[in-house]
């Protein structure tokens, strides 16, 4: 299956595989190591990379898209309660009728472009939020949002178990079974929701690996490079998005499927425009456009909410413990606000700093830093170089390092 | 036998008369111009044949098939390729991806998808836009991105755009226009080269003279929304109705 | 028709603030051609000028009591505001009434913000795609909420109106109707007759003050203007301080009516959005016309009969976004939009 890629895509494909399976064994020094967070790495990995093949390719910024995220996690939760408790027609089905949303709404939305487009995805996924609240509460649940219960039917296997709650599993691994395992002081947790989550990334990633190196990839770059001129070269491009549109749906669909096979609950809040805020925001900051950039920003994202959220003032002031107590506190007061719970202030300015300085998000910034190592290292250059950065962009494979973004930073 | 016609074309905008019942027609591998002082109606006629104005009145056929109400990317797919007053190209992917994306579209039509398939394994492809990137000059830096090109070197670009189509009909919008006296006579020659390697019929809208007389077999030429006249080359030069139309705008200028 | 009528006034209110607000984002991409996300946040910032303000009054000095104890025994403690203190009747009529005040002390703050925020951030975007420019203003306008979510917690602020306007008036008794059949609250009223000032003046500075044509015909066609030799930049920055100013007047006054939260500017931003999306991008007659429609049309879907009608369902939370896609679809430059305005 690998043949039909290029060598640097193989040891891309194969480096990104073992850095995500040795998830917890790369997590836990960082005190990420929580099957719990794991899992959401992964899940979001997957929405980004999604999100990605959208915003990414084509350049049309979606704001909508949690709602097929909220889409996914209903449809696929409805499964586990009526047919069974095996996740797998859970996802399918979440992910069908994703995608069949997301015909609907983009086959609408891409009637406009631009800042109209955007506005309309908005409109979409507020309406649909809306809609979760309050008309829609026998399918949702309202505000106490939909979870598994022991009257669910269950048609295939209800006959299981008796008098609890049955938990999501996989033909009968439970997703929440974690295996502990001693190693170096540390507790390694390796477990089920994780590494199921961890395999569909994987196969998402190669997909989108497949997609950006096809012409389908190709005729989506020069949507955002430039429509007008790709209608007059001889394709239309509406379809070209509205499938785009539809796959990224349907990558969405399959975030939220898996969510609520990993903790069966899910509230209408997850289909808010905040959440479609985090989805771009974590693109943006990975780097639109490139394949390893949306994995990188929802783990970075996802992380540092974790940490940062948990820090509080008793934790800052223990860092100037070795300073005097007022200056201690003068620091403290200083930095506290960008942490615990203002740890949205620090993301909003982070977000903000990418934009304004690193457009190309933290791929591009970690492509800067190697091309300066290069130029400090290396012989004295004349423009020649400058005209192999330009070779290097192209994705065709003639050239020994084609699509620089992605290659290059693989080490991250 | 001609290929494009037009006849009795009409456009009004508000109270002007842009086009009044003009016809044309244009053989087929001829290098045919239409000329004109300023606001004589060519951009609006050009406009008529991409789909982009619809007339009130009248019918523009390629090929005895109505042009009228269709889309851009259906014109193309007719065999009418299209080179734009400023060079449009796609300024972010690289040169060779530039003359494969129209090569694509004129092998699959304007949608087919397959979205896994490997750009790697489409060697038939890469070597048809490799070909003409030859042709037109452009092979030795088909891997940089199209941003960084002179004017004139994405002139030859778009013309390899839209070569490797193998259109049938080329339409030219003012290809010289804001372009310095060098970078004209390259395209000239450029023009030339084409004309003479490829079966094409050319349509050019064109301001410059010099241009059209090097370049055009047959002129129509273009005034208050009227075709004046249309002959060959030699025959336009003394013609006294044409002069009329240019001086005449020369002198209220 | 009394029930008509008051879905019409109960529309109003709401109507008036999506008008405002929408005319204030109006104002900044018809001028600037920036797509501004940070623009709820005004109206957020405005209304917590209010709270901001009314507790700089409040400051009280405690005084124990000698004579009277508390229920636990310790002297009671008597709170008087300074600024009764010092004016007397006068001061504590000042409390009363600092939602009025308050639209001074909102104006050279919001005036300062947005000329900082344009000068700071904004102005770096012209050139950038919208996609950056929407971006950036998002991620500001995370930033604006948070600082003020951290400063003055996450509960919604009540802030009272006057007490002179507390209460309701009967406004079908004193159009001849039936008494007690539309009942309406007078500060609602207020906001109204607020708005339509504020309104009235933008219009009213924009077509007779030289400033105001220049700006107009900015909005037209920017690159002329900028060739005539007239310095565009620094009356498009006075322009988003000005734009900066309405909204946050929109949203000093709707503190008696809505309790300023720390996300209420994100509420209002995506509506307005729509809002100014259905009036028509760049139109600024667009924006306030398509505010008080999709303001009374909400009122409208909320109505017990509309909901019968529809088997039960209630459509007042979506009816908005349903209005605008099927406008954006039949008429996609919106009710008043131009040509050519943000269609790239």
């Amino acid at each position: 299956m690998l043949k039909t890629l290029r060598t640097n895509d193989t040891a891309l494909m194969i480096l990104f595989t073992l850095v995500v399976l040795a998830g917890p064994l790369i997590l836990a020094p960082v005190g990420a190591g929580y099957p719990d967070l794991m899992q959401r790495f992964v899940i979001y990995g997957i929405f980004a990379i999604g999100f990605n093949i959208l915003f990414g390719l084509t350049g049309y910024l979606s704001f909508g898209h949690a709602a097929f995220l909220g889409v996914g996690s209903y449809s696929a939760l409805w499964m586990l309660k009526l047919l069974s408790i095996n996740i797998v027609p859970a996802i399918i089905f979440a992910v069908v009728v994703s995608g069949l949303f997301a015909l609907l709404i983009g086959f609408v939305s891409l009637r406009r472009s631009g800042i109209y487009f955007s506005i309309l995805t908005l409109a979409f996924a507020q309406m649909s939020y809306n809609l979760a609240y309050s008309v829609l509460t026998p399918i949702t649940n309202g505000e106490t949002g939909l979870q598994l219960d022991l009257e669910d039917p269950r048609i295939l296997d209800s006959a299981g178990s008796a008098g609890q709650v049955a938990s999501p599993s996989f033909f009968g691994l439970e997703m929440g079974d974690t295996a502990v395992v001693p190693f170096l002081g540390m507790d390694l947790q390796f477990n089920v929701g994780f590494y199921v989550s961890a395999l569909i990334l994987i196969g998402m990633f190669y997909l989108s690996l497949r997609i950006f190196r096809s012409p389908f990839g190709m005729i989506l770059r020069a949507v955002k490079s430039n429509q007008t001129r790709l209608n007059y070269t001889g394709f239309n491009s509406r379809p070209y998005t509205l499938t785009a549109f539809v796959i990224s749906g349907m990558y969405a669909g399959l975030a939220g499927a898996l969510l609520v096979c990993m903790d069966p609950l899910a509230g209408a809040e997850r289909m808010q425009w905040t959440a479609s805020g985090e989805v771009v925001l974590m693109t943006i900051m990975g780097g639109a456009g490139t394949l390893i950039g949306p994995v990188l920003g929802a783990g970075i994202i996802k992380y540092f909410e974790n940490i940062f959220s948990r820090i509080n003032d008793e934790v800052v002031l223990g860092w100037f413990s070795a300073l005097p107590d007022w200056l201690a506190e003068a620091f403290t007061t200083v930095i506290s606000p960008f942490l615990g719970s203002g740890w949205h202030i620090s993301l909003g300015l982070i977000f903000m700093l990418v934009v304004i300085f690193l457009p190309g998000g933290l791929v591009e910034g970690a492509n800067r830093l190697m091309n300066l190592f290069t130029r400090l290292s290396g012989p004295r250059k004349n423009t020649a170089s400058e005209e192999d950065a330009y070779a290097d962009k192209g994705s065709l494979p003639t050239k020994a390092a084609p699509s620089s973004t992605v290659v290059n930073t693989k080490e991250s | 036998m001609s290929i494009l016609k037009v006849k009795g074309v009409n456009k009004r905008f508000g109270g002007l008369l842009a086009l009044d019942d003009v016809n044309l027609s244009v053989r087929e591998n001829t290098f045919h111009a239409i000329i004109g002082p300023n606001g004589a109606g060519k951009s609006t006629l050009l406009n008529c044949f991409i789909g982009k104005l619809m007339p009130d009145s009248g019918t523009v056929s390629f090929n005895d098939r109505s042009l009228l109400g269709l889309e851009p990317h259906e014109i193309n797919q007719t065999g009418i390729s299209r080179v734009f007053q400023t060079p449009e190209v796609f300024s972010e992917l690289s040169i060779l991806e530039n003359v494969m994306i129209p090569a694509f579209a004129h092998r699959d039509g304007a949608f087919h998808i397959s979205p896994f398939k490997s750009l790697a394994k489409e060697t038939a492809i890469r070597e048809q836009a490799e070909k003409i990137l030859q042709d037109v000059g452009l092979i030795d830096e088909r891997h940089h991105t199209a941003s960084a090109m002179s004017r004139g070197n994405k002139r030859r670009l778009e013309m390899a755009m839209c070569l490797v189509q193998q259109p049938k009909l080329l339409l030219l919008d003012e290809p010289t226009a804001g372009m310095a006296r060098a970078d004209t006579n390259n395209t000239i020659d450029l023009l030339k080269t084409i004309n003479e390697a490829h079966n094409i019929t050319f349509v050019v809208i064109e301001h410059d003279m010099h241009v059209v007389f090097s370049l055009a077999d047959r002129i129509s030429v273009l005034s208050q929304g009227h075709v004046i006249v249309e002959d060959h080359p030699e025959n336009i030069k003394g013609h006294p109705k044409v002069q009329e139309a240019y001086l005449g705008t020369a002198e209220s200028e | 028709m009394d029930a008509i009528l008051l879905q019409v006034l109960n529309g109003l209110d709401k109507g008036s603030a999506y008008a405002l607000i929408a005319l204030g984002l109006t104002l900044i991409f018809g001028t600037l051609g920036v797509v501004n996300f940070a623009h709820g946040a005004l109206f957020m910032i405005g209304s917590f000028c209010t709270v901001t303000f009314n507790n700089l009054l409040s400051f009280e000095r405690v005084t124990l009591s000698e004579t009277e104890l508390s229920p636990w025994g310790t002297p009671l403690e008597i709170h008087v505001p300074y600024v009764e203190l010092w004016f007397g009747e006068l001061g504590a009529t000042m409390i009363d009434y600092s939602v009025f005040w308050s639209i001074l002390f909102a104006i050279p703050v919001m005036l300062l913000i947005g000329i900082v925020m344009e000068r700071g951030l904004i102005k770096h975007f012209y050139k950038r795609p919208h996609a950056d420019q929407i971006l950036v203003t998002f991620g500001l306008a995370i930033v604006l909420q948070e600082v003020i979510k951290t400063v003055y917690g996450a509960n919604p602020i009540p802030q009272p109106a006057p007490d002179a306007f507390v209460g309701s008036v009967d406004i079908g008794a004193m159009i001849g109707m039936a008494d007690n059949a539309v009942i309406y609250p007078i500060w609602r009223l207020v906001y109204f007759l607020f708005a339509g000032v504020v309104i009235g003046g933008i219009f009213a500075f924009l077509r007779y003050t030289t400033f105001g044509m220049v700006v107009r015909a900015g909005m037209a066609d920017r690159e002329t203007v900028g060739l005539l030799g007239i310095d565009i930049d620094k009356r498009f920055t006075a322009m988003f301080g000005l734009a900066a100013v309405v909204t946050g007047l929109a949203g000093v006054m709707y503190t008696p009516i809505l309790s300023p939260n720390y996300h209420m500017g994100m509420d209002f931003l995506v509506l307005c959005f729509v809002v100014v999306v259905v009036g028509g991008m760049g139109s600024l007659t667009g924006a306030v016309a398509a505010g008080f429609l999709l303001g009374i049309l909400q009122s409208f879907a909320s109505m017990p009969e509309v909901k019968d009608f529809l088997f039960g369902f209630s459509i007042d939370q979506v009816i908005i976004y349903l209005v605008a896609v099927i406008i954006l679809l039949t008429r996609p430059r919106g009710l008043m939009g131009r040509k050519g305005v943000m269609e790239t």
